[in-house]
């Protein structure tokens, strides 16, 4: 029998690797409500090479590998469930290259989404990537192996979308590349015109392989951003107000919130409505034609703008925004999770209406904030808790309130946005057997030993 | 309930229906028109003018003879259930400005300074200029003038919160209220009475204040030799006696203000009720005219009232070249306490 901890020392070196409890602790958990299970180590690699020889040892005997981003998905996971080696990507942060004129990026697997936009920002100031409402340590390969989504969602789709290549270390441990890279130095394609690989690996949360370069769209990073508030107190109106900010065709981003606390939020649904231009007349031009396409529900006195103040939009503005940590810790605790669907617009009225049910049900503090997908396709319609992580019994109810969302939302025809593991076996229930089959199929087929993030998409479970 | 005390008959012989003849924001051919629409309203009966008022309260200057014409417009919107803004704007407002038990009250004695529910005049009301009274300041829903919801035509909400602004006030102990906001002043002034409210304390509007300090500080001050132009706040229409104070202050500071168009009585609004009221075409013609006004007139300078007139419009008179200031500020500038370049 080997020495897994000496083995993993050989490969990273002493300071890469831990299984000391205190460290341990830390890599069991995250900062939702899934009950806590300890790794037995945890290592940092560097490159890919080393990744690859983890992988190959974990293989060799049968050890649960979890690759970890910056662990903020809130839904448990990295929690590694079955135990074994928490790959600690955050070493790996390096950006790559910068092709300013294809406007792509590739960076490392473990680089920060602060790390890039911090890179852009100071080299390439007309460039910007589509940054999520995450802290800034979240990294980009774990959102775009989570199918997240950003700032630029509404324009371009889920942030994997915008995936232009990736090379993956697959779970019997070959090196892989996926796209334009596969056959040649530019990464400037995930799929088209061949077949599409990066299936295999984006939405799979790490069950499939250890994302380890990814090539990332960049886009115009406009000289003025602003944003108009609308408010309509009737949630039916809601869709078609939607509808007729996307036929614009010109917005930035669209986010529709509501919230009881603090009292000037209540009773309202919020569209948080971004805008971006080059000159000062752009912006004008674009806010009339926001104001015109909402005129009708003016009239009708549903709807209105909010008088915005500077320091109001400054909030808003923020990228990312820190209003949801403030949401954490209305009941003190700091604790925070979400159900986010992805949903049909038009059934926004009735997810409005299961948010206030379940928090009456269980006591609990909410909040709503939804995001559109790709010109209005459809919505990431998030179903937020904020509870206190010294109170388990509040922990309990919110752990509860999630369920019963997830079941809501697959009842509303809805897709698990980063679906735990009880989601994901909700999800596969409902599967159409040969999807399901398929999606065994694959995952068999990548991962014959099932140490990847096992736990997670298990089809025999 | 407090009740308006409007006397329909001095309405009714009115002579002059400049009330709705000098509205800036409607037309009317003629006395018959605009006396034969304010009796509709007097008589509960439907009125354009319930329809098209952008609530700039500049009738309760215009009316000469002591009548509370915006008032009545707004008691009667409320009374057929209109909305001047979004339902859920007016909503929101209401929220935004409840009592929640969250304010703060200074070292108060025989003296309070108000600063309403506005962040921004807890620092204006500092330096030499308040230094005996800035510690008895107190800010918050509690001590806020609820007239902004006239603009909602939300009476209910003034009639409701007021008496317990008031009472808050009283249980402070204080004989004289000094208003920050020229609104807070006009509220228990011109609102108070016309509703018969009695309030047990001596509210002081804050340029009779700041003239009678600037007169004893008048050794600390440097003339500025500055050209303004003066944003005039919906509010002092309310107590339209207070008005002149602005020209004094002035005189006394060394601060020219050139005539321009629309001053005084033809003052034009910040225009952010407008927006809300009825959209941006007309606050943006508003807001337009406005400071292409204070342009032709020579002003270097925008001179702030009311701190939301200043968010308002502090950004769009910037871009064309002018410089945003409340006028306590300026006053600041004017005994060397403020640098001219800290306008903003």
């Amino acid at each position: 029998m080997i020495d897994i901890l000496t083995s993993l020392i050989d490969i990273v070196g002493e300071k890469g690797v831990s299984n000391a409890p205190e460290e341990l602790w830390f890599y069991s958990r995250d900062p939702g409500v899934l009950a806590p299970h300890q790794p037995d180590y945890v290592v940092a690699p560097k490159s890919t090479e080393q990744v690859q020889k983890i992988v190959q040892l974990a293989c060799r005997e049968k050890i649960p590998v979890v690759p970890m981003g910056n662990g903020m998905s809130l839904a448990g996971l990295v929690i590694p469930l079955k135990g074994g080696i928490v790959l600690d990507m955050k070493r790996m942060n390096k950006i790559l290259e910068v092709n300013a004129v294809a406007r792509y990026a590739v960076v490392e697997g473990g680089t920060s989404q602060g790390v890039l936009k911090a890179y852009l920002q100071k080299n390439h100031p007309t460039l910007r990537h589509s940054l999520p409402d995450a802290p800034p340590t979240t990294t980009i390969a774990a959102n775009v192996s989570l199918h997240g989504q950003g700032r630029l969602t509404h324009q371009y789709g889920f942030n994997s979308d915008m995936v232009t290549g990736l090379e993956v270390v697959l779970p019997t441990g070959e090196i892989c590349r996926v796209g334009s890279p596969s056959i040649g130095p530019y990464w400037f394609s995930k799929g088209p015109t061949l077949p599409d690989l990066s299936g295999l690996f984006l939405g799979w949360l790490g069950c499939t392989g250890i994302i380890t370069k990814v090539g990332i769209k960049l886009y115009p990073n406009k000289k003025f951003r602003d944003v108009e508030l609308f408010v309509t107190d009737r949630a039916e109106l809601v869709p078609n107000i939607l509808y007729k900010l996307t036929h614009l065709e010109m917005l930035e981003d669209i986010n529709v919130w509501f919230q009881p606390k603090p009292l000037v939020f209540a009773g309202n649904f919020h569209v948080s409505i971004f805008f971006t231009g080059d000159t000062e007349e752009e912006i004008e031009f674009k806010r009339k034609m926001i104001w015109d396409s909402l005129q009708e529900f003016m009239d009708s006195k549903d709807g209105g703008f909010v008088s915005l103040f500077q320091y109001m939009k400054d909030m808003l503005l923020e990228m990312p925004g820190r209003n949801i940590a403030d949401f954490a810790d209305v009941p003190k605790g700091g604790g925070f999770e979400y159900s986010g669907p992805i949903a049909l617009i038009e059934h926004y009225p009735r997810y409005a209406a299961k948010v206030v049910e379940l928090a009456e049900k269980y006591n609990l503090l909410y909040a709503s904030a939804a995001r559109l997908i790709s010109g209005g396709h459809a919505m990431m319609f998030s179903i937020s808790f904020a509870f206190n992580r010294n109170d388990p019994d509040m922990m309990k109810r919110v752990e509860k309130a999630l369920d019963e969302a997830m079941i809501f939302a697959l009842d509303m025809g809805g897709i698990p946005w980063k679906p735990n593991f009880k989601e994901q076996k909700l999800t596969m229930q409902r599967m159409e057997p040969n999807a399901l089959r398929l999606l065994q199929m694959i995952k068999k087929n990548l991962d014959p030993q099932g140490i990847m993030n096992p736990g997670n998409w298990e089809v025999n479970a | 309930m407090y009740k308006l005390k409007f006397n329909e008959k001095v309405c009714a012989s009115c002579r002059s229906a400049d009330c709705l003849l000098k509205c800036q924001y409607m037309t009317f051919s003629g006395h018959q028109e605009a006396h034969g629409e304010m009796m509709k309203i007097m008589k509960c009966k439907d009125s354009r003018v319930l329809d098209d008022c952008v609530t700039c309260y500049a009738c309760e200057e215009y009316c000469r003879r002591g009548n509370h014409p915006f008032f009545l417009i707004s008691e009667r919107r409320e009374e057929k259930g209109m909305f001047t803004a979004p339902r859920p704007i007016t909503k929101q407002w209401i929220n935004m400005t409840a009592m929640q038990g969250k304010y703060l009250v200074g070292d108060v004695k025989d003296k309070a300074l108000s600063c309403c529910y506005i962040p921004e005049l807890g620092a204006l009301g500092t330096g030499e200029i308040f230094k005996d009274v800035a510690s008895a300041a107190v800010f918050g829903a509690e001590f806020m003038c609820p007239a902004v919801h006239s603009h909602f035509a939300r009476m209910s909400v003034i009639k409701e919160r007021l008496p317990i602004v008031i009472e808050n006030f009283r249980k402070l102990g204080v004989k004289e209220v000094i208003c920050l906001h020229d609104e807070c002043y006009g509220t228990l002034t011109s609102i108070a009475e016309a509703y018969g409210m009695e309030v047990p304390f001596k509210p002081v509007y804050y340029m009779d204040f700041l003239l009678e300090r600037m007169k004893q500080l008048k050794d600390k001050i440097t003339p500025l030799g500055i050209t303004v132009a003066y944003q005039r706040p919906c509010s002092n229409r309310l107590i339209p006696e207070k008005h002149t104070l602005v020209k004094k202050i002035f005189k006394l500071i060394g601060v020219k203000a050139p005539k321009r168009v629309y001053q005084d009585e033809n003052a034009l609004c910040c225009a952010e009720i407008i927006r809300a009221v009825s959209g941006y075409k007309l606050a943006d013609d508003v807001r337009k005219r406005n400071i292409d006004d204070m342009l032709n007139a020579g002003a270097e300078y925008c001179v702030f009232n009311c701190p939301a007139c200043q968010l308002t419009l502090s950004e769009k008179v910037s871009k064309r070249g002018l410089k945003p200031v409340h006028i306590i500020d300026l006053c600041k500038m004017a005994i060397g306490e403020k640098e001219r370049e800290a306008a903003s």
